[in-house]
């Protein structure tokens, strides 16, 4: 069974609600984007899968097993998670970051395996020529990129993004996206809050539309990033067109 | 290439700055067991006896207070997760003596274990309150936590002098607590540092596991961890070193900050490859300095604590003052 069902999820910081009634699919083998306007939950969303607050009301059941009951460790080997906060001021090595991706698999006592899917982390986010650097000896996209490197390395069905292309230019940007797409390709499952909704249109095989907490609509970019849907979602006068077979999303102008 | 590859490869080949200081460590190891107001004629009894009795077991101590104290600030740097803190300046110290003063006028009888017991628990208690303060912190001031912590060591430190003061134990507190001095050490009077030694290399057996908190609790969750039961595992390691060094010989300062930020700029922040360097510079240190109190107005002696005071506080001002590269 797998894929991430999340049922009768709800929210709250004090008495402020965070989310509320979230009942969603995430479907397997796919690039699912979270869309929607600050504040509206989709990184609390997130977190909330990542097992990183408690959960305080509904199920979240991934690959078929409960969030609440299964052990952290096992977890850790089904959803890797990358936040938008970074670790500062830790002096690690890149390539000793990444490989501390590897934890869950050989909890310190890495074999062949290992080292081989540290070394193809960092070659996929194009750091090979960085991995004895010190992390703060790092631009703010590279150091992001390790992080990324690091998130790959785990390895897991599932991978959950908060924001990944912060910090990155716009070769690295797509860069990672084409990643994203060679390992939903590869078979793994990809969740990824984005705010930048071209890259949700061109990439993402599935989007998830958020607001004040709910989840407004859910299906392919094509259902979901309309002209009207954007305009509502976000209050603000939105045209989509469409290039190379995808929508086109014309906020800027 | 795969050298610096992982946490556990430390076994291919240790850093240069480890046989550095292993050499650095024989030799201060060999003028500390020479040097003393005894003289000690080789094949007699007597000198065998002073060795014995005195300078092997004073060296010991120097050289576990030294190694503990180092490893235990690496540990609380990485748990916080903040460079400018080390037990003895955020109040585990300070509560540890409370502790002590405590139960040596509660319970004046009790065993000496019982004593050791109650510093450490003290230690503890007061070591946890520090982690709850700052978890009130903005994380984007970073000096806040060693002035909170400076706050706390004040505080409790004063409670000490006041309690000393009414009780009349000024002395006792003066002498025993507050400098750290191994002139007192002889056979019988230091085996506790074994345990704070123990706890150091504890430590090192769980040394990924503190670095990957030190990425921060939601890395750590991500990868598995529970960040919760790692924090509790190094406060108490950090705790038991404290309250160990302090109830045998006395606060000894800036170890726990000088030698893991030194460490940490030569060779970065992989503690299961660091930590042994650490506890090796933290010997030398600490029986460096020793050696020094020991020679400066021979034949009589300054705590080692006082040359560290001094010694430490300039070192940890160079180490502000030269940031490295992009700091």
């Amino acid at each position: 069974m797998t894929g991430i069902t999340i049922t009768g999820l709800a929210h709250a910081i004090g008495a402020a609600p965070i989310l509320s009634d979230i009942s969603l699919d995430l479907p397997a083998g796919r690039i699912t984007a979270l869309i929607g306007p600050n504040g509206a939950g989709k990184s609390t969303l997130l977190r909330l899968i990542a097992r990183l607050e408690p959960l305080q009301k509904g199920r979240i059941i991934i690959n078929g097993l409960d969030l609440v009951q299964t052990p952290s460790a096992r977890l850790a080997l089904e959803m890797a998670f990358l936040g938008q906060h970074m670790a500062s001021g830790t002096r690690l090595r890149l390539r000793e970051l990444v490989a501390f991706g590897r934890w869950p698999h050989c909890k310190g006592r890495p074999g062949p395996a290992d080292q081989a899917a540290i070394t193809q982390a960092l070659a996929d986010f194009d750091l090979a020529a960085l991995e004895h650097r010190f992390l703060d000896e790092l631009s703010g996209g590279q150091a992001q990129r390790g992080h990324l490197a690091m998130t790959f390395a785990q390895q897991t069905p599932w991978v959950l993004l908060d924001e990944p292309l912060n910090n990155l230019d716009i070769a690295h940007a797509r860069g990672l996206m084409a990643h994203l797409a060679r390992a939903r390709d590869a078979g793994r499952s990809v969740v990824v809050v984005l705010h930048d909704l071209n890259h949700a249109a061109a990439w993402a095989d599935h989007v998830v539309a958020m607001k004040a907490g709910r989840v407004i609509a859910a299906g392919s970019p094509a259902q979901v990033i309309t002209g009207p849907a954007l305009s509502a979602l976000y209050e603000t006068d939105v045209q989509v067109a469409h290039h190379a077979g995808r929508p086109l999303v014309l906020h800027h102008l | 290439m795969a050298d610096h590859a992982f946490p556990a490869t430390g076994r291919r080949g240790m850093a240069p700055g480890f046989w550095l200081g292993l050499g650095a460590l024989a030799l201060l190891t060999a003028i500390s067991l020479c040097i003393g107001v005894a003289t000690l004629a080789p094949g007699t009894d007597q000198g065998w006896m002073v060795l014995t009795i005195s300078r092997i077991p004073r060296t010991l101590a120097a050289v576990l207070t030294g190694s503990a104290l180092a490893v235990s600030g690496v540990v609380m740097q990485q748990v916080v997760r903040n460079r400018f803190v080390e037990p003895g300046s955020v109040g585990t110290t300070e509560s540890a003596a409370l502790g002590l003063l405590a139960v040596t006028l509660l319970a004046p009888a009790a065993p000496i274990w019982a004593k050791m017991a109650v510093a450490a628990l003290a230690a503890l208690a007061g070591t946890v309150l520090f982690a709850r303060i700052i978890r009130k912190l903005p994380p984007r001031e970073p000096l806040l936590v060693p002035l909170a912590g400076m706050m706390l060591a004040a505080i409790l430190g004063a409670l000490v002098t006041f309690i000393a003061w009414e009780t009349d134990l000024m002395q006792l507190v003066a002498v025993w607590l507050m400098s750290g001095e191994f002139s007192g050490v002889i056979a019988g009077r230091y085996e506790l540092l074994w345990i704070a030694g123990a706890s150091a290399a504890l430590a090192w057996f769980a040394a990924d596991r503190f670095a990957i908190l030190g990425l921060g609790a939601e890395a750590a969750t991500t990868l598995g961890l529970d960040a919760r039961a790692v924090l509790r595992l190094g406060l108490a390691v950090v705790a038991l070193v404290a309250a160990m060094v302090v109830v045998s010989v006395g606060m000894v300062p800036f170890v726990g900050l000088v030698v893991p930020n030194i460490v940490s700029r030569l060779m970065g922040d992989n503690l299961r490859a660091t930590l042994p360097v650490v506890a090796l510079f933290g010997a030398v240190l600490v029986l460096a300095c020793d050696i020094i109190g020991r020679l400066v107005i021979y034949p009589y002696e300054i705590p080692a604590g006082t040359v560290l005071g001094v010694v430490g506080a300039g070192v940890f001002l160079w180490l502000l003052w030269h940031r490295p590269g992009h700091g």
